[in-house]
C-alpha cells in the first residue's frame, strides 16, 4: 500500500533534485529552467496527493492552473531564451546581465 | 426738491466716457486722434462741472434734500449688503464743485503743457479716468464704494506718476507711491472690518446714525486687553488717510511722485487726490468724534507733518519739489484741524489749498516749459520780465499760501490756527507750536521760491546757435537754454487766471456760511464739547474784520519776518544764502536727507523684506521643505532602494540558498519555540 | 437632454478627444479648429447650467446611474451653486486655453488638444461628482492628463516636476483613500448626502479630518505642502499652467467644502485653527517669497498660493464664526468671500499665465532680468498686463478685491489677529505684483530678447479680452455670482454647525 508518506517524500524528493540542479548548474539557463518546472511539478505531487487524501478536489483543480502556467512560463522562457542565443551566441546565465541594476 | 439720480450719475459717467473715448477710440483714429481725445474729455468734463455747479446750487439755494440713493447692490449676503449707491450733501457738492474745476482746468493746461508728448491721448485718458474715480469716492454712500474710488485713485496716480515709464526714477516713484498708500490702506480696510463688526452695516448712514452705540464698546486684543473699538476704528481708519494724504511718517511718496508730468501734480498730488483722507475723516466725523483719543493721534500727526514737511521745502532746489514740500506741510495743516474737531476748518482749507496749490502747480509747470523742462531753480531767476501773466498769478497764489489777510489761503488757514490755540484736546498745545512755527516756515520756503525764480540776476544762458530742435530737451546742459524763455501759450495762462482769482477771492466770499454759518449742515458732526469752532464764531464779524484782525496777528507777523528775511537775502545779498547753509551745515544736512526718512523706509520695508524673502525662500522652502522633507524622504527610498537593490543578484541559486535558509529557520524555529 | 445635462458635459470633451487624436499630427488645423468647437459647445451647453435655481433645493440636476452595484456604487451627479460657478468658470476657460494654444503648441498639437479635451471633461466631473467613490476616480484621473501635459510639452526639467507633482498629490490621495474606505465600510455607502448624516465619534472625525485634509491640502496647495506648484508650473506649458493656476487647484478646496466640512464639522470645528494659521502663514510667508522669485512663473505661482490661502481661511474661519460666536452672518461672508476668490482666482491667474506665455512665446526667457521696457513695444498688452497685475493684488473694480475684501471684512468678527495678517497682503500682494510689473513692463528697453518682440496677435488679444471681461464684470457687480452660491453657502454653514458626536 503506497500511503501518503510515500507520495510527500516523492515530492520532497523531487524538490530537492531541483534545487541541486539549481545550485549545481549555475550557468546553463536551459537546466535553470527545467530544475523550475522541477519544483513545480514536486509542489504539483503534493498538491495531488493532499487532495486525495483530504478528498477535497480543488486541490487537483489547482494543479492544472499550476500546469497551465508553468507551460505558458516554459514557452515564453524558451522564447526568451532562443532569442538570446540569436542575438548573443550564449546561455551562460553569467553573461546577460546587461539589465541588472 | 430732490436732486436727481440721472444727473448724478451723469456727473460721474461723463469722465468715464470721455477716458474710455481718449483710451480705446483715440489711438485708432491716427493724427486726428488727439483733438478728439482733448475734445471729448473736455467736453464731457464741461458737462460734469456744470451739472456739479447745478448741484450744489440746488443744494445751497434751491432747496434740495440731501441725496442718499443705491443704485444697485454690490453684495448682499444675510443682512450684509454693500452696494454702489450715491449720497449727495453740501459737503460732497462741494468736493465735487472743487475736483470738477480744478480737473477741467488741468485738461485744458495739459493741452499746451503736453503738446509735443507722444503719450497726449493716454495722459488724457488717464485724467477723465482719474476724476471719475474720485468722483466716486466723494459721492459714495458707503464704505465699500469708499474704498473703491480711494483705490481707483491710486491706481490712476500709479499710472500717472509712471507716465514717462522709460525714466527709472519715475517707474521707482510710482512704485513706490502706490506701495506706501497700499500701507496706508491696509489700516483703511481694517477699519472698514471694525465698522463692520462693531456697527454692522458698511452703509454710511446706518453707520454714523449707530455710532453712539460704539461708547463702551471693546475689541479684545490678548486676553488681558481691551481697547475702545471707536478709537481702534478711527486710528485704522486715519491710517488710511495718513496714507493718501501723505501725512508722517507715510509721506515719502509724495516728493517723488512730482516725476509725474506737472499738470498731474497740480490735480492730483496738490489739489484732490491727496486731499481725500481730509474729506475721508471729515465725512466719518460722526465716528471720530466717538474717541478723542484718535483726534489726539490725528493731532499729533497733522501738527508733526506740518511743520516738519514745511521745514525741508526750505532746502529744495527743485522748483516743483518746493511746492510738493509745500503740500504735504499744509495737508498737515489739515489734519490738525480735523485733529481739533475743526472738520469744516479742514474742508475749508481743503478747498482754497485746492485753488492755489493748484495754481502754483500749473504756475511752476509754466516756468517749467519755459525753461525747456529745466526744474532746479538754481538755473532760474529774472523769468519776471519773459513771463509776466505766470509772475503775476504765482505771486497771487504765494500769498494766498502764506496766508496774507483777505487772500482765500488767510481765513483757512488763520481759522484753523486759532482754533488750535482755543483746543484744550491733548497735544493740542504742541499742535498750536507747530503751526505756529509752520506758518514761518511757510512764508520762508514761498518767498525764497518766488525770488529764485522769477527775481534776482538770470543764472541761465540762452545758447547762441539755435539748431537743436525741441526733441533733445532732455539731454541740455544744466543752465543752457536753446530759446530764451517766453510765456507760455493762453491753454497754459488761462487756466492759471482762471485759478487766480478763487485763490484771490473764494476764501472771503464762503468764510462765514462755511466756517461759522454751519453750511455744511448734516454732513458733518460735532460734539458741543469739543466745538472750537463755536467758539472762534463769537469772535467773527464778517470776512473784512477778520482780516483786518488778521494784520495784527502772530501769524502774519511771522509771514512779515519770512519776507524780511528772504527779501534781504535773495535780492540785497545773494551770497549770504551759501554762508547760511555753510554756518548751519548739520541742520542743513538733516533737512536735504529729509531727516532719512526715505533711506530708514527702505532699509526696513523694501531691501528689508527683500531679506526675509530670500530667507524664507532659499532657507525654508527651498531649504527645509524641499531640500530636506522632499528631496530628503525621495533620497531616503533611494538610499533604500540602492541597499535592497544589492540583494536581488539576479542568480537562481542565491535565492534558492535564501529559500532553504528560510525553510530551515523556519523549521528550526518551531523546533525550538513551537510547542 | 436636461435629464443628462451633466453627464453630458462631463462626457462631451472627453468623448470628444477621441475624433480630435484621431485628426493625427498631419492635420493639426482639424484637430486644433475641432478641439475649439468642443470647447465651445460644452461652454454652451454649461450655459443651461444658469437654469439652476438658487431659491429651490441645494441639489439640483441630479442623476444617478448604477455604476458597481455589488459595492453599492453609483454614478451619482448633482450640481449646487458653487459648483454651477466653478463648472462654468471651467469651460469658459477651457475655450481661452484651447485658442490661447493654437500656434504656440507645433509639435503634435492633435494630442496637446485631446489631452486639453480630457483634462476639461474630468475636471467638470470632479465637480458633478455627489459620489465619493466618483469624485476620487475624477480626482485622480486629472492628473493623468496633467502629467502628461507637463510631461511632453514641458520644460527642461519636466521630468523632476512631473513625478513631483505625481508623487506629492497621490501620496496625499491615498489617505484620502483610506478615509474613504473608513467611511464605506462605516456607512455602507460612498453617497455623500449619508455620508453627511453618519454620526461620527470625536476621534473618528479627526482621524478623518487629516485623512482628507492631507489629501486636499497638498492639491490646494497649502504650506507647507506647495514646493510641487512652482516647479510643475516653471515646467508646464502654458496651457497646462492656467488649467493648473485656474481650475485644478480650486478641486482641493473644493474637496474640502464637500468632504471636510459635511462629514467632519466637530473635527473641523476643533483643528480649524491649524488651517487657518497655515493660511495666514500661505499669505505673509508666501507673500515675501514670491517677492525675490526671478521667474516670472515662479511668482505667479508662489502668489497662487498666497491667494488660495484666502480660499482655505475663508472655509474654515466660518467654523470659529459659527461655534464660537454663533454668527453666521459673517461666517456665510467669509464662506461666499471663499467661493468667490475661489472663481475669481481661476480667472486673474489664468490670465497671468496667460500673459507670460504671451511673452515667452516672443522671448523663450521666463527670468524676470531678460525683461524691461516691454511696454515699448506692446503697448496694448501692457495695458492688459497692468489690469491683471492690478486685478491679481486685489484693486476695487476687479474681481481680484472682491474674496479678499468679504473675507477680510467676515476675519476681523472672528479675530482682529487674524483679519490683521489676512490685510497683509495688500502690501506684499502689491509689492510683489508691481514689482514685477516695474520690471518687466516699464522702463527703457534694455536686453535684445524685448527688442525683438512683436505686438500682440489677434487671437491673443481675445484670449486676453476673454479673461479681461471676466475679471471686470465679476469685479463691478459680484451679486448675480453671489446670488447664485448663496443658498449653498448658506446651506454649507448649516452642515458645519451640526454636531454630529
Amino acid at each position: 500500500m503506497i500511503s501518503l508518506a510515500h507520495y510527500i517524500v516523492l515530492g520532497a524528493v523531487l524538490f530537492c533534485i531541483a534545487v541541486a540542479g539549481l545550485f549545481i548548474n549555475r550557468k546553463n539557463v536551459i537546466v535553470l529552467l527545467m530544475s523550475i518546472e522541477l519544483m513545480l511539478l514536486a509542489v504539483n505531487m503534493n498538491f495531488v496527493a493532499f487532495s486525495r487524501f483530504l478528498g477535497d478536489v480543488s486541490g487537483q483543480v489547482f494543479v492544472f492552473f499550476i500546469l497551465t502556467v508553468a507551460a505558458a512560463e516554459a514557452a515564453v522562457g524558451l522564447a526568451i531564451l532562443v532569442l538570446l542565443f540569436r542575438t548573443r551566441s550564449t546561455i551562460n546565465i553569467a553573461d546577460i546581465d546587461s539589465m541588472k541594476g | 426738491m430732490g436732486l436727481s439720480t440721472s444727473v448724478l450719475l451723469t456727473i460721474a459717467l461723463a469722465p468715464l466716457l470721455g477716458s474710455l473715448v481718449a483710451g480705446f477710440v483715440s489711438p485708432f483714429l491716427g493724427r486726428a486722434g488727439r483733438a478728439v481725445a482733448h475734445t471729448v474729455t473736455i467736453a464731457c468734463m464741461i458737462v460734469s462741472v456744470a451739472l456739479s455747479f447745478q448741484v450744489l446750487y440746488q443744494l445751497t439755494l434751491g432747496g434740495a434734500d440731501n441725496y442718499n440713493q443705491n443704485l444697485y447692490t454690490w453684495f448682499q449676503i444675510g443682512q450684509v449688503n454693500a452696494s454702489v449707491g450715491f449720497m449727495v450733501d453740501r459737503l460732497t457738492a462741494m468736493m465735487l464743485v472743487v475736483v470738477g474745476f480744478v480737473s477741467l482746468v488741468v485738461h485744458l493746461y495739459t493741452i499746451g503743457y503736453m503738446r509735443d508728448d507722444p503719450g497726449y491721448t493716454r495722459f488724457f485718458s488717464y485724467i477723465s479716468l482719474f476724476t471719475f474715480s474720485m468722483f466716486m469716492l466723494v459721492m459714495s454712500n458707503n464704505f465699500m464704494q469708499l474704498f473703491f474710488g480711494w483705490e481707483a485713485v491710486g491706481l490712476v496716480s500709479y499710472l500717472l506718476i509712471g507716465f514717462w515709464y522709460k525714466r527709472p526714477t519715475a517707474i521707482f516713484a510710482n512704485l513706490k507711491a502706490f506701495l506706501v498708500n497700499r500701507v496706508g490702506d491696509f489700516g483703511f480696510l481694517l477699519g472698514i472690518a471694525a465698522v463692520l463688526t462693531f456697527l454692522h452695516t458698511l452703509d454710511y448712514a446706518g453707520a454714523f446714525s449707530a455710532a453712539p452705540a460704539l461708547a463702551g464698546q471693546t475689541l479684545q486684543i490678548t486676553a488681558n486687553t481691551q481697547w475702545d473699538a471707536a478709537t481702534v476704528i478711527c486710528i485704522l481708519l486715519f491710517v488710511g488717510a495718513m496714507g493718501k494724504s501723505a501725512q508722517v511718517p507715510l509721506h515719502v511718496w509724495l516728493p517723488d511722485s512730482m516725476e509725474g508730468p506737472t499738470p498731474i501734480s497740480a490735480l492730483i498730488h496738490a489739489a484732490t487726490m491727496v486731499t481725500a483722507g481730509i474729506f475721508m475723516v471729515a465725512r466719518m466725523s460722526p465716528l471720530f468724534e466717538m474717541s478723542s483719543t484718535a483726534l489726539s493721534f490725528v493731532l499729533v500727526i497733522g501738527a508733526t507733518t506740518a511743520l516738519f514737511t514745511g521745514l525741508i521745502g526750505i532746502v529744495q532746489n527743485d522748483i516743483k519739489r518746493v511746492v510738493a514740500y509745500s503740500t504735504l506741510s499744509q495737508l498737515g495743516y489739515m489734519t490738525v484741524a480735523l485733529g481739533v474737531s475743526m472738520y469744516s476748518g479742514a474742508v475749508f482749507h481743503l478747498m482754497t489749498h485746492a485753488f492755489f496749490k493748484a495754481l502754483l502747480f500749473l504756475g511752476a509747470g509754466s516756468v517749467i516749459i519755459a525753461m525747456h523742462h529745466e526744474q532746479d531753480m538754481r538755473y532760474m531767476g529774472g523769468l519776471r520780465k519773459y513771463m509776466p501773466i505766470t509772475w503775476i498769478t504765482m505771486w497771487i497764489g504765494s500769498l494766498a499760501l502764506v496766508a496774507v489777510p483777505f487772500t482765500s489761503g488767510f481765513y483757512s488757514k488763520d481759522a484753523i490756527i486759532e482754533a488750535v490755540g482755543l483746543s484744550h484736546r491733548w497735544g493740542a498745545n504742541y499742535a498750536y507750536f507747530c503751526v505756529m512755527a509752520g506758518a514761518l516756515v511757510t512764508g520762508l520756503y514761498t518767498f525764497r521760491q518766488m525770488y529764485l525764480t522769477f527775481h534776482g540776476k538770470e543764472r541761465f544762458t540762452v545758447a547762441a546757435s539755435h539748431g537743436h530742435g525741441h526733441d533733445d530737451h532732455d539731454h541740455h546742459e544744466p543752465g543752457v537754454l536753446a530759446h530764451a524763455p517766453k510765456e507760455s501759450p493762453w491753454v497754459v495762462t488761462v487756466p492759471l487766471v482762471l485759478l487766480a482769482i478763487p485763490s484771490l477771492l473764494i476764501g472771503y466770499v464762503t468764510v462765514a456760511p462755511m466756517l461759522f454759518g454751519n453750511w455744511f449742515g448734516s454732513a458733518i458732526h460735532v460734539d458741543e464739547a469739543n466745538n472750537v469752532l463755536a467758539e472762534l464764531g463769537q469772535e467773527f464779524h464778517g470776512a473784512a474784520a477778520m482780516a483786518l484782525h488778521g494784520f495784527t496777528q502772530l501769524p502774519f507777523l511771522l509771514v512779515v519776518v519770512a519776507f524780511v528775511i528772504c527779501t534781504y537775502i535773495y535780492v540785497f545779498n545773494p551770497a549770504l544764502a551759501g554762508r547760511i547753509k555753510q554756518a548751519l551745515k548739520p541742520l542743513w544736512t538733516v533737512l536735504d536727507r529729509k531727516y532719512w526718512a526715505d533711506e530708514v523706509e527702505y532699509a526696513l520695508f523694501a531691501s528689508g523684506g527683500q531679506k526675509i524673502g530670500r530667507l524664507f525662500w532659499k532657507f525654508s522652502d527651498a531649504g527645509m521643505i524641499d531640500g530636506v522633507a522632499v528631496n530628503g524622504s525621495v533620497r531616503l527610498v533611494h538610499r533604500g532602494a540602492a541597499l535592497m537593490r544589492r540583494l536581488q543578484t539576479g542568480y537562481l541559486y542565491h535565492y534558492a540558498f535564501a529559500m532553504i535558509i528560510g525553510v530551515i529557520v523556519l523549521f528550526g524555529g518551531y523546533r525550538l519555540f513551537g510547542n | 437632454m436636461f435629464n443628462h445635462l451633466l453627464s453630458l458635459l462631463i462626457w462631451l470633451p472627453i468623448v470628444g478627444a477621441v475624433p480630435v487624436l484621431l485628426a493625427g499630427s498631419a492635420r493639426p488645423m482639424l484637430a486644433r479648429w475641432l478641439a475649439l468647437l468642443i470647447t465651445i459647445a460644452t461652454f454652451v451647453i454649461s450655459l443651461w447650467l444658469l437654469r439652476y435655481d438658487p431659491e429651490g433645493s441645494v441639489m439640483q440636476l441630479q442623476e444617478t446611474h448604477v455604476w458597481i452595484a455589488t459595492w453599492g456604487v453609483h454614478f451619482t451627479l448633482a450640481v449646487d451653486g458653487i459648483s454651477v460657478a466653478l463648472i462654468l468658470m471651467t469651460t469658459f476657460v477651457g475655450i481661452l486655453v484651447i485658442a490661447g494654444a493654437w500656434k504656440v503648441i507645433q509639435n503634435r498639437p492633435h494630442q496637446y488638444m485631446a489631452c486639453m479635451l480630457l483634462l476639461e471633461g474630468l475636471l467638470i466631473g470632479v465637480f458633478c461628482a455627489t459620489d465619493a467613490l466618483v469624485f476620487y476616480a475624477f480626482f485622480e484621473a486629472v492628473l493623468i492628463p496633467m502629467y502628461i501635459l507637463i510631461g511632453m510639452w514641458g520644460g527642461p526639467r519636466r521630468v523632476y516636476a512631473t513625478l513631483k507633482l505625481f508623487i506629492y498629490t497621490f501620496t496625499g490621495s491615498v489617505f484620502m483613500l483610506i478615509a474613504l474606505l473608513y467611511l464605506y465600510q462605516k456607512a455602507h455607502t460612498f453617497d455623500l448626502a449619508t455620508l453627511a448624516a453618519l454620526p461620527l465619534t470625536m476621534k473618528e472625525q479627526a482621524w478623518l479630518f487629516f485623512g482628507f485634509l492631507i489629501a486636499f491640502a497638498i492639491k490646494v496647495p497649502m504650506v507647507p505642502v506647495h514646493t510641487w506648484l512652482p516647479d510643475a508650473h516653471v515646467e508646464a506649458p502654458t496651457g497646462g499652467s492656467v488649467w493648473l493656476a485656474a481650475v485644478m487647484l480650486k478641486i482641493g478646496t473644493y474637496g474640502m467644502v464637500r468632504f471636510m466640512l459635511p462629514i467632519t464639522p466637530d473635527a473641523g470645528a476643533h483643528f480649524a485653527w491649524i488651517v487657518i494659521v497655515l493660511s495666514l502663514v500661505a499669505i505673509v510667508y508666501i507673500g515675501y517669497v514670491a517677492l525675490v522669485q526671478e521667474d516670472m512663473k515662479k511668482l505667479v505661482a508662489y502668489s497662487s498660493v498666497a491667494h488660495m490661502g484666502f480660499v482655505t481661511l475663508g472655509i474654515f474661519m466660518a467654523f470659529m464664526l459659527v461655534r464660537e460666536s454663533g454668527n453666521t452672518e459673517m461666517a456665510s461672508l467669509g464662506m461666499q468671500g471663499a467661493m468667490v476668490q475661489m472663481i475669481s482666482h481661476g480667472f486673474v491667474s489664468g490670465a497671468m499665465f496667460t500673459c507670460i506665455g504671451v511673452m515667452y512665446d516672443r522671448t523663450h526667457t521666463r527670468q524676470i532680468r531678460d525683461y524691461g521696457g516691454v511696454i515699448n513695444m506692446m503697448p496694448w498688452f501692457g495695458l492688459f498686463y497692468v489690469l491683471f497685475a492690478m486685478a491679481n493684488c486685489g484693486l476695487p473694480g476687479t474681481s481680484g478685491f472682491v474674496g479678499e475684501f468679504m473675507v477680510i471684512l467676515a476675519s476681523f468678527s472672528a479675530s482682529p489677529w487674524i483679519a490683521l495678517f489676512a490685510a497683509f497682503t495688500l502690501i506684499i500682494g502689491a509689492g510683489y505684483t508691481l514689482w514685477l510689473v516695474k520690471r518687466v513692463l516699464w522702463g527703457p528697453v534694455t536686453t535684445e530678447h524685448v527688442r525683438h518682440m512683436t505686438p500682440m496677435t489677434a487671437r491673443e488679444t481675445w484670449v486676453l479680452i476673454g479673461f479681461a471681461v471676466a475679471v471686470l464684470v465679476i469685479g463691478v457687480w459680484p451679486q448675480p455670482l453671489i446670488h447664485l452660491m448663496d443658498s449653498s453657502v448658506a446651506h454649507l454653514v448649516q452642515q458645519l454647525a451640526v454636531h454630529k458626536i
